[in-house]
């Protein structure tokens, strides 16, 4: 079984200009210790899926349909209380702005070490010399001293350090990490990610990345799975993801990242046209307006997920009524 | 030595340096100062890209704008077409500013909301006093919109209409608007999804090839720059550490800091990734307020010898790259 199953997840938005379909019939699982990598566009629903899970949405957004299962139990059907007691214990959270979720007047030290006397039922003390420990874990120099320090004396990347000890405080079975660093500069994004990574196999915690960065992908993930306008288009192993890409969008993706090897002066392969707009939605497929592939039947019918290879999943019609 | 001998150089920069005060309290007291730039000279030869790489604060930006001289200058020179601009008069400005246009990362911030995008395009061309025979103007409008791939209505529309990459496109046309010689981009991808940045890069390759432009290309993603430069810069705090063609740097990059830098950044390629060791950089970039002394790069150098703390290296002529490193 797996650790998180989520199936048909589907949330919405009121705005002013009308309802968003944020999310729309999302599947996928993470097993134990695995990382699974989302990426997609911007507006794709990846920060929406990763806030469904922890039910953090908001007053504006609704979950309107499907089921998130996490060690056998549907999250949507736990009182606010109980997911209160799973958040930052059996499931933690990092975010790409470390500043918003860290709390301006109170010292480092404290927020480590409060969900380890929250969660974990220490006393202060003891939480103390734990969260000095998770310091020293993160890297941070002089962990002793910087305890007493505030989030506004850290850099950027210490932040985000600081951010992963918090999140390890309960030793997670999850860690969602939702691009965690995108505002850091690639040295210390390597720093931050391999860190990351390595603390996670530590503790055999699954971890969701999720980044529009298809070079951290390939570094970090075992299996991707790609969104476009809300939906899933394709999941595979991260390496079966690059070598063989099944779906139209994920073709045209790959084949637009600048290589290595690409002859000097020699033009990019594109995807034509522009992300979809959610508010306007095209029917059918949502990538069928840009799809080289598009046939009639994309423009009514929408493409649900399905297994073209073991462990490959793909969603388009248009392939199928051509191959 | 750093002079390039290159015949025909658009723009030669020499030994640029800004410093901004750094300022305390009500009064504005000076209590030091952000060595931003710090001694940078390179050369941009007619009709190539030359590319400036480097991590948010090594000065990037503030050379660019040095360049296009929107921003004062502490010390060196600015050379264009032979010609030492570094304290031309506004007035005497006017003309090379025609010349050179600057597209910016956020082609959000940089259109006018309230403007229509036919008027946004033909703005310089107004400013200039090349509007006044209307039908020319239109004509011209229409050119511009046309080169840059959007569509003749689409000029009665108003900027917030627009996605992202098509907002960068305006902003091309609208640097196109006065035939430049040189258009300074900075990060002009940087806020695109993958799928749009491509489209904008051909657009920009395109471009250069119809019209016989020169950039001037700063960007942090290594793949873009990779892809459309022909001479790249490594800047580090201030300063540049390697200048090499495309093919060299990435291929065989000498500076320990440009070798670091290669290295974080992850190839979309699985098999690569696993198989390539990963070799991390220690530290954080330090202050520019307070550089390290000698070679600025050195408390974070795996290679670093005593003489790297104390002499500051210059950049050096070693096979067909410039290097600024003890160790070359
Ligand atoms: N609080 C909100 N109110 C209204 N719309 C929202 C809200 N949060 C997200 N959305 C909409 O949901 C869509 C998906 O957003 P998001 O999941 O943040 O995308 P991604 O993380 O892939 O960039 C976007 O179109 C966004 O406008
Ligand atoms: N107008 C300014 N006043 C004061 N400091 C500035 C100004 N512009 C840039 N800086 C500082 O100069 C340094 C270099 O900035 P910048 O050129 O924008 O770097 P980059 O473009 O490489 O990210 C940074 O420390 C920045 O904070
Ligand atoms: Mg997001
Ligand atoms: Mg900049």
């Amino acid at each position: 079984m797996s650790l998180l199953s989520i199936n048909n997840l589907s949330v919405s938005f009121q705005t002013d200009r009308g309802v968003v379909q944020a999310v729309d019939q999302v599947s996928f699982d993470v097993d134990a210790g695995e990382t699974l990598a989302i990426v997609g566009e911007s507006g794709s629903g990846k920060s929406v899926t990763a806030l469904s899970i922890l039910q953090l949405l908001g007053d504006a957004g609704t979950i309107s349909d499907g089921q998130i299962v996490f060690d056998g139990q549907n999250l949507l059907d736990l009182p606010e209380k109980d997911i209160r007691n799973i958040r930052g214990d059996r499931i933690a959270m990092i975010f790409q702005e470390p500043m918003s979720s860290l709390n301006p007047v109170l010292t480092i030290g404290k927020q480590v070490a409060e969900p380890i006397w929250l969660h974990r039922k220490k006393t202060w003390n003891e939480a103390l010399d734990q969260a000095e420990e998770l310091i020293k874990k993160v890297s941070i120099p002089d962990a002793r001293q910087r305890l007493d320090a505030y989030p506004h004396q850290f850099s950027g990347g210490m932040r985000q350090r600081v951010m992963i000890a918090m999140a390890l405080a309960c030793e997670p079975k999850l860690i969602i990490a939702d691009e965690p660093t995108t505002a850091l500069d690639v040295t210390v994004q390597a720093q931050i990610l391999s860190l990351l990574k390595n603390l996670t196999t530590e503790l055999n915690s699954a971890l969701i990345l999720i980044t529009h960065d298809l070079g951290v992908v390939a570094r970090y993930a075992d299996r991707v799975a790609v969104m476009y306008g809300g939906r899933i288009v394709e999941s595979a192993t991260a390496a079966e993801l690059y070598k063989h890409p099944k779906h139209p969008y994920t073709e045209g993706l790959m084949a637009s990242i600048p290589t290595l090897d690409g002859e000097p002066g020699s033009r990019l392969q594109t995807i034509e046209g522009q992300p979809p707009d959610l508010l306007h939605m095209p029917a059918g497929c949502a990538f069928h307006p840009r799809c080289p592939y598009a046939a009639e039947i994309c423009k009514h019918a929408k493409p649900s997920l399905k297994e073209v290879e073991a462990n490959h999943f793909r969603a388009c019609v248009g392939y199928e009524s051509i191959s | 030595m750093t002079s390039d001998n290159h015949q025909d150089n658009i723009i030669d920069v020499k030994d640029l340096k800004v410093h901004f005060p750094v300022t305390e309290g009500l009064l504005k007291k000076t209590v030091g100062w952000n060595y931003a730039v710090d001694g940078v000279s390179f050369s941009v030869r007619r009709g190539e890209t030359f590319s400036l790489v480097g991590e948010s604060g090594c000065g990037k930006s503030t050379t660019a704008l040095s360049v296009l001289r929107m921003q004062d200058v502490t010390a060196g020179n600015i050379v264009f077409n032979g010609q030492d601009i570094t304290h031309f008069s506004a007035n005497k400005l006017r003309p090379i500013r025609r010349q050179i246009q600057m597209i910016y990362q956020d082609p959000f911030g940089s259109l006018n909301p309230r403007m229509k995008v036919g008027s946004i395009i033909g703005e310089p061309l107004r400013v200039h006093g090349q509007a006044k025979d209307k039908v020319k103007y239109r004509t011209r409008v229409k050119e511009l919109m046309r080169l840059v791939g959007l569509l003749d209505d689409m000029a009665d529309r108003y900027p917030h209409e627009f996605s992202g990459g098509q907002r960068q496109r305006i902003c091309i046309a609208r640097a196109l608007a006065l035939e430049p010689e040189l258009i300074i981009c900075d990060e002009p991808v940087s806020a695109l999804d993958v799928s749009i940045q491509a489209q904008v890069i051909n657009l920009l390759m395109d471009l250069q090839e119809r019209l016989g432009l020169t950039y001037l290309f700063i960007a942090h993603d290594l793949s873009v720059v990779r892809h459309i430069s022909n001479r790249v810069a490594v800047m580090y705090l201030g300063q540049i550490v390697e200048v090499a063609d495309r093919q060299t740097l990435f291929n065989d990059p000498k500076h320990p800091y440009t070798q670091a830098l290669l290295n974080a950044v992850p190839e979309p390629d699985p098999e690569l990734e696993s198989s390539r060791p990963e070799r991390l950089i220690i530290g954080e970039v330090p202050s520019v307020r307070n550089p390290p002394s000698g070679c600025r790069f050195h408390p974070r150098c795996s290679k670093a010898i005593a003489q790297c703390k104390i002499d500051r290296p210059v950049l050096n002529l070693y096979n067909q790259s410039l290097i600024a490193c003890h160790l070359y």
